[in-house]
């Protein structure tokens, strides 16, 4: 839901905080910068948000999930606020708040959450004006602290880091990976861990559905890798294979679904190569070849955001590198400069979801790093990375994070990289490692 | 006179002496009249059967040692040409080239695979760690494919021959050096149907 301007005076500052949310960093990712309420703070500084502590019973989780929230959305610095636990000179309930207080501790907004009969209201403030900016009340349902509860309440932080700084955030979202031969999902701020497969087969390189009532995954067996599909919400017919009769012993792998959610393309290898191939996600179709390799691979498709276009990795020219082509494979052309004899290997891009930017990892010398390029631009690829292995980065829907696997910690986790700031998070600590990962779009929005 | 007796004495004395040195004639025991007797023969009928038995049995012992070790050293031949058959082949990285040690390897398989017609086999195909999951799959599906062209190249019927890539889900070796990610660069064999007789 679109959220109308409350205050057209503010329109003055929203160009300081378009500067600020830019932070002069090589390529800001936002592509709106529309700001809903107006905050005063340093040039050059994300603006500082404080959480007054919550009433209720869950007062605490959820004024440590909106401050995680915020905090892993990277628009917004998060106050810590203990001091104003502390401050008995404040009581919202009787509209007395230390507006200098909250100044001197580097707060531009306060939130104030309370907890109501059937959910929470929240009040955003503007500290240098002491006034109340927005308020909304937020149905929260189902049982507290279960997994749909905390969906509900990362919802409400998304809302609020919109009105904060003009765009959503991210943490009403999941990711998929696999662990173990398993498909997983964990919540993006690293809670609620489920395992959506069995042992056996074993499972791997999961994928969202646009709307993420569906996943596809690749099992294997000792006849071969299979693409399968799995309704999540108990809608279709549960799981079936996305083709009913595949070629004994031939390898199917990295599925990706169409952003209309319509055709999964996925790569296919028989005795004479590997190729991608697009298959109807809801009739069992013949599926249709897109790549013609001729004995070389094609590997790791993946949409451009309005299903015109498709990426993937190709080793026709000698070294693995990334192609663009149209989506039914015409037209390709190399995404990556390639010089003879360049033993590079660029593979499993990812599209971001507002078409600025393809990210891909690339072993060069030994290492994998996590880089992106922008389409159609013959600039160098920017280099995030150089820690250990990094592999697999999936974009986040705000196009400005990247879930990707990484040995830094010792095992293979997940992490989440911010690509404008480039800090980075671990997102899983399974006794298994974690690979694959696939970030879903936003799962609810207020 | 006194000499006559010296002549006496002296012929007595050489009498004596020539009798002492003259041999003793050989006594002749005579042979007796009949052969001492075999030991009592005790073994009656059953005896004797008993007696062929026994022989017949040493027989059939020895006979069946010799057909164990027959089939001793045909079972170690049938394993000689199992482990042959399935002897795990290697690759060079980022390669399915069929290299040198390789293809000596192949080649023992051949005979193998002539001899036995009902044989049937799976060929996996592998990666090390390293390079993109997605990639490795693929890479592993060339290897074993390269695997299969070559036996069937040598005459080996394709519908024998079936194939499977495991990426570097399946490694032989843990670890991340160059030593496991040589062993683990590789295609394998497994018996679908069929057994492994020796070549004759």
């Amino acid at each position: 839901m679109r959220l109308s301007v409350r205050r057209p005076g503010a329109l003055a500052l929203m160009a300081a905080l378009a500067f600020v949310l830019r932070g002069g960093v090589a390529h800001a990712q936002d592509s709106s910068l529309t700001v809903r309420i107006g905050l005063t703070y340093a040039p050059g500084t994300k603006p500082g948000v404080l959480v007054l502590p919550v009433n209720g019973d869950n007062g605490d989780s959820i004024r440590a999930i909106l401050q995680r929230d915020f905090d892993h959305g990277d628009r917004v610095n998060v106050i810590a606020g203990e001091s104003i636990v502390m401050d008995t000179t404040a009581d919202g309930s009787r509209g007395q708040y230390n507006y200098p207080l909250y100044a001197r501790l580097g707060a531009a907004a306060m939130v104030q959450v309370t907890a109501t009969g059937n959910g929470l209201h929240v009040a955003v403030h503007d500290v240098r004006t002491q006034r109340v900016e927005r308020v909304k009340d937020f149905v929260i349902a189902g049982a507290p602290l279960s997994p749909d509860w905390r969906q509900q309440v990362h919802a409400m932080s998304d809302a609020i880091e919109f009105w904060l700084t003009g765009v959503r955030g991210i943490a009403a979202s999941r990711i998929l990976y696999s662990s173990g031969g398993r498909i997983f999902q964990i919540d993006s701020d690293g809670a609620n861990v489920v395992a959506l497969t069995s042992n056996s087969p074993p499972a791997f390189y999961p994928a969202w559905h646009p709307r993420a009532t569906r996943i596809a995954y690749a099992v294997m067996t000792d006849d071969g890798m299979r693409i399968m599909l799995r309704d999540l919400n108990g809608e279709g017919n549960g799981t079936r294979p996305l083709v009913s009769r595949v070629p004994a012993g031939s390898m199917n792998n990295a599925p990706t679904f169409s952003p209309d959610g319509e055709t999964v393309l996925y790569a296919n290898g028989l005795e004479n190569g590997t190729d991608i191939f697009a298959a109807s996600a809801a009739a069992n179709e013949p599926p249709r070849r897109v790549t013609v390799s001729r004995g070389f691979i094609s590997v790791s498709p993946a949409y451009s955001p309005d299903g015109r276009r498709i990426v993937y990795a190709s080793d026709k020219a000698g070294g693995l590198a990334l192609y663009v082509a149209d989506a039914d494979g015409t037209n390709a052309e190399a995404l990556t400069p390639f010089n003879y004899g360049d033993r590079t290997q660029r593979s499993d891009p990812s599209w971001s979801p507002d078409g600025r930017f393809i990210a891909f990892q690339a072993e060069i010398d030994g290492g994998v790093q996590i880089y992106t390029v922008r389409p159609g631009d013959r600039a160098a690829p920017r280099q995030y990375t150089n820690e250990g292995r990094n592999e697999d980065p999936s974009w986040s829907p705000d196009s400005r994070h990247l879930v990707f696997t990484s040995n830094r910690s010792g095992s293979m986790q997940l992490w989440v990289l911010d690509v404008e700031s480039a800090r980075v998070r671990q997102l899983t600590h399974a006794a298994s490692g974690a690979k694959a990962g696939a970030w879903s779009p936003r799962l609810v929005s207020y | 006179m006194r000499s006559i007796h010296r002549g006496i004495a002296l012929a007595l004395i050489a009498g004596i002496g020539m009798s002492a040195c003259k041999k003793k004639p050989e006594t002749v025991v005579p042979p007796p009249n009949n052969p001492p007797p075999p030991p009592a023969e005790t073994c009656d009928a059953a005896c004797r059967q008993r007696r062929a038995d026994s022989i017949a049995a040493a027989n059939a012992e020895r006979d069946r040692l010799a057909r164990e070790a027959a089939e001793r050293e045909r079972l170690a031949a049938a394993d000689r040409a199992k482990n042959a058959l399935l002897a795990t082949i290697y690759f060079d990285y980022d390669a399915s080239d069929i290299r040198g040690d390789a293809r000596s390897a192949l080649d023992q398989k051949l005979p193998i695979l002539r001899a036995n017609s009902g044989l049937q086999i799976r060929i996996s195909g592998h990666a090390d760690e390293r390079g993109s999951d997605q990639y490795n799959d693929a890479l592993g599906q060339r290897r074993a494919a390269s695997t299969k062209r070559y036996l069937t190249d040598n005459g080996i019927d394709a519908a024998r021959i079936s194939i499977v890539s495991y990426g570097e889900q399946k490694p032989a070796m843990t670890g991340s050096d160059e030593n496991a990610w040589a062993r683990n660069r590789r295609a394998e064999f497994e018996i679908t149907a069929g057994s492994v007789a020796p070549p004759q």
